[in-house]
């Protein structure tokens, strides 16, 4: 393990006094000039970078409606200073969230505002220099843009997007992030984040088709590019080979099978996932997201359903119709796109789906609600459906049910600590600090009910946990997918 | 007429003006600015009735500062709700006859003052004894509470140690309305009182103060969390066009 202390899970969660600079070295690899190129962004720090910078930053904000009211709003009142879970697992002051806003608003007010051209020392603003680009690089690198401060600033200021924008500036400028922007750029050049050709993926699938029949006896398919398909699934390409991704996968074919329902994976467009978010880069999130489009059309299917991803379900729920819609060619009797748990729970409710809850006997759960999902979305048609529906799905298939304290599930769910582009192993030690209050409060479910199974609805989570609950001496296999759960229940060919 | 008067005609024309220009200009900037994608923070209202509500719970109550500190909260309503009384009863200072429901602030007028006080107390404590929350203070910050508090602590001397000349004070107010300037009393209490409001009106555009008209334009709060329903394009994400892509043939 690496050369930091994992912070000691306390009886009750504390908030931290300030410590400075505790997480002033976590910085992410740069990218590479070839990397900087698959995305469209210069290789190394551009000349006259602080002006060209400044002139990105103003152009953002006057496109951005968001920016132009958070950068202006902030009254400093604390409200959100203890509502990062980064800043609960580090001590550093510069993650709180109205601090790691100041360090952009900061450059802003000098350039743009009367009161930062004129009285900069009274209002703290800033000139763009060498430190404060490399502290951007830094601090913009500590935010898994999860959203918990925009629910409690009274002004709904989102952290989220400041981080977005300060790293558009930096990759405009030249100083990329390798992780985020090596993925967008295989995506790309491939169709998936992991750089998985079609062969590997067909291979991947016809031994996933083996083993289901194995265990179970029964011909589950995993159709690829299957024209006149009903149902184009769209997942995060994790759910392909990594664990406990698959079994969500698994999860999903069993229910396609045993809803009757036709379904194909596209090999051109394999990958929910859309990490052009992270890096607030619109010309690069259409990209990516228009071969989903593209395969719709030329699969010709009828609907589309997104896998287990949080960011993704967040690109797809609240950006594909404007992005790459209309969706005019689709069925409009089905959500488009519509999420993977939407479309299992509506089978339950009509009883489509026989479970058998005992095949989880073995386990007592609890649900972590992902961050771009819980705050960022919606599923079913009600406000708030995103948390009732991974959740009745669960109870249809378990016995042990319990949800970890209020104030950490739901809107006010914490990050696994990994989202937003920091899955990476360069940024271990965050991840593991980072990870404390979702931590926290698993303990007190493992403790006062003995759970013993970390049920989760996106990719991230299931690496980050995976990862990360070693380090708080938890097995690394007591995450899992949803839909693993259903893989377990669902009882196939019961009807017939 | 007074060299004093002149100065304080003047002024509170210039204040009255960076007020309402600076203002309307910040909210026409607000409202120019597009919002290319769906941000509301979820769970979101999916009718614009019930953004309303949403909205409507967060400017009276604030909603969303009560769920994340009651502290704060506290200190921050009680400091609003005052002043937002203290300001309605200024108004029979600029109206003849007075409005008829400002009278009916007089059994509140007795506590707004100190309220305002003590709310502003609160919140300044915090930015010296809460370390998170002196950490993100600024001199400005400091300057905003000192000018609130010297405006609250200048009129309530005024209303229980030092009275001025009410009758006067109103006849220069209506007299700047009508452009028939009246005689400014010339009680320095009552100078400090009128030059610090001044101050805060002219600061108000360029300051923190934004919150007030950003809150209204804030996406996060005010959009309807309805993106599969309806296709929601504004700004770079209109000139999109996807009519060639993918389309067979
Ligand atoms: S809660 Fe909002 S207004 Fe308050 S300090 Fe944080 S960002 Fe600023
Ligand atoms: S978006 Fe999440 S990670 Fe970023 S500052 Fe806000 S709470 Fe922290
Ligand atoms: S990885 Fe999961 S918990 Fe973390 S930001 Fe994404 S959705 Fe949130």
């Amino acid at each position: 393990m690496a050369n930091f202390e994992t912070p000691a899970l306390r009886e009750y969660p504390v908030i931290p006094l300030v410590q400075e600079g505790t997480m002033a070295h976590s910085r992410p690899f740069v990218a590479k000039p070839d990397i900087q190129a698959s995305v469209g962004f210069p290789g190394e720090l551009v000349e006259n970078w602080e002006q060209k910078a400044v002139v990105k930053l103003g152009e953002l904000v006057s496109q951005s409606r968001a920016l132009q009211v958070f950068l202006d709003s902030c009254v400093k009142c604390g409200a959100c200073t203890d509502k990062c879970h980064y800043y609960l697992g580090t001590s550093d002051p510069k993650n709180m969230p109205v601090a790691r806003q100041d360090l952009l608003r900061s450059v802003y007010r000098r350039y743009y505002t009367f009161a930062g051209k004129y009285f900069p020392k009274l209002v703290g603003a800033r000139d763009m220099t060498k430190d404060v680009l490399d502290e951007w690089y830094t601090y913009f690198h500590q935010c898994s843009q999860c959203r918990r401060c925009s629910v409690f600033c009274p002004y709904g200021i989102d952290t989220a997007e400041i981080s977005m924008a300060a790293r558009d500036v930096m990759d405009h400028v030249g100083m990329g992030q390798k992780y985020s922007n090596e993925i967008i750029g295989k995506l790309h050049k491939i169709g998936n984040n992991l750089g998985l050709p079609e062969p590997a993926l067909r291979d991947t699938l016809e031994g996933l088709e083996e083993d289901v029949k194995d265990a179970t006896g029964v011909d589950v398919k995993f159709p690829v590019d299957m024209k006149g398909a009903e149902v184009l699934l769209i997942t995060p390409s994790a759910d392909f080979f990594a664990e406990p991704h698959i079994d969500g996968l698994i999860g999903y074919a069993k229910v396609f099978h045993a809803a009757g329902i036709s379904w194909t994976l596209s090999s051109y467009a394999s990958e929910a996932a859309n990490f052009s978010m992270f890096i607030g880069s619109h010309d690069n999130l259409h990209k990516v997201a228009v071969r989903i489009r593209q395969a719709a059309l030329d699969l010709g299917v009828k609907r589309i359903v997104v896998g287990e991803c949080g960011h993704a379900w967040r690109v797809a729920y609240s950006f594909w119709n404007t992005l790459i819609g209309p969706f005019d060619f689709l069925d409009q009797n089905y959500p488009v796109p519509q999420h993977i748990c939407e479309f299992t729970y509506d089978l339950i409710q009509r009883g489509a789906l026989t479970l058998d809850k005992t095949a989880n006997d073995d386990k007592v759960v609890t649900f972590h609600d992902s961050c771009n999902v819980a705050r960022a979305s919606r599923m079913g048609n009600m406000p708030g459906g995103q948390f009732v529906i991974p959740r009745e799905i669960i109870k249809a298939c378990v016995n042990n049910f319990y949800d970890m304290p209020a104030d950490t599930i739901g809107e006010s769910t914490f990050c696994c600590g990994g989202g937003g582009g920091l899955l990476t192993d360069d940024l271990v030690e965050l991840r593991v600090k980072g990870a404390l209050p979702r931590m926290q409060a698993l303990q007190q479910v493992v403790d006062e009910h003995g759970v013993n199974y970390l049920a989760a609805i996106c990719a991230i989570c299931k690496s980050q946990f995976t990862k990360v609950l070693p380090y708080y001496k938890h097995p690394m296999d007591m995450i899992g997918s949803v839909h693993g759960l259903v893989s377990n229940a669902i009882v196939l060919n019961a009807k017939q | 007429m007074s060299l004093l008067t002149v100065i304080y005609a003047l002024l509170f024309y210039a204040a009255t003006a960076l007020l309402a220009g600076g203002l309307a200009y910040k909210i026409w900037v607000y409202a120019r600015t597009p919002q290319p994608l769906k941000i509301p923070t979820t769970p979101a209202p999916t009718t614009r009735l019930g953004v309303a509500v949403r909205m409507v719970k967060e400017v009276t109550v604030f909603e969303s500062l009560f769920k994340s500190n009651k502290w704060i909260w506290l200190f921050g309503w009680v400091f609003h709700l005052c002043l937002l009384v203290e300001l309605l009863w200024h108004l029979r200072y600029f109206t003849e006859p007075v409005w008829f429901f400002v009278p009916l602030l007089h059994w509140f007028i007795v506590f707004t003052g100190f309220g305002m006080l003590a709310g502003l107390a609160g919140l300044w404590a915090r930015r010296f004894l809460v370390d998170r929350v002196r950490y993100i203070s600024g001199p400005s910050d400091h300057l905003m509470l000192a000018l609130l508090v010297g405006i609250a602590a200048s009129g309530l001397t005024m209303k229980y140690l030092v009275h001025t000349d009410v009758v006067a004070l109103k006849a220069f107010f209506l007299g700047l309305l009508y452009f028939s300037w009246q005689p400014l009393p010339a009680d320095p209490v009552l100078l400090a009182h009128l030059a610090l409001v001044s101050i805060l009106m002219m600061v108000f555009p360029v300051s923190k103060l934004l919150h007030a008209p950003g809150v209204f334009f804030s996406p996060t709060r005010n959009q309807v969390d309805n993106p599969r329903e309806r296709r929601w394009t504004a700004g770079w994400s209109a000139e999109i066009d996807n009519s060639k892509i993918g389309r067979p043939g």
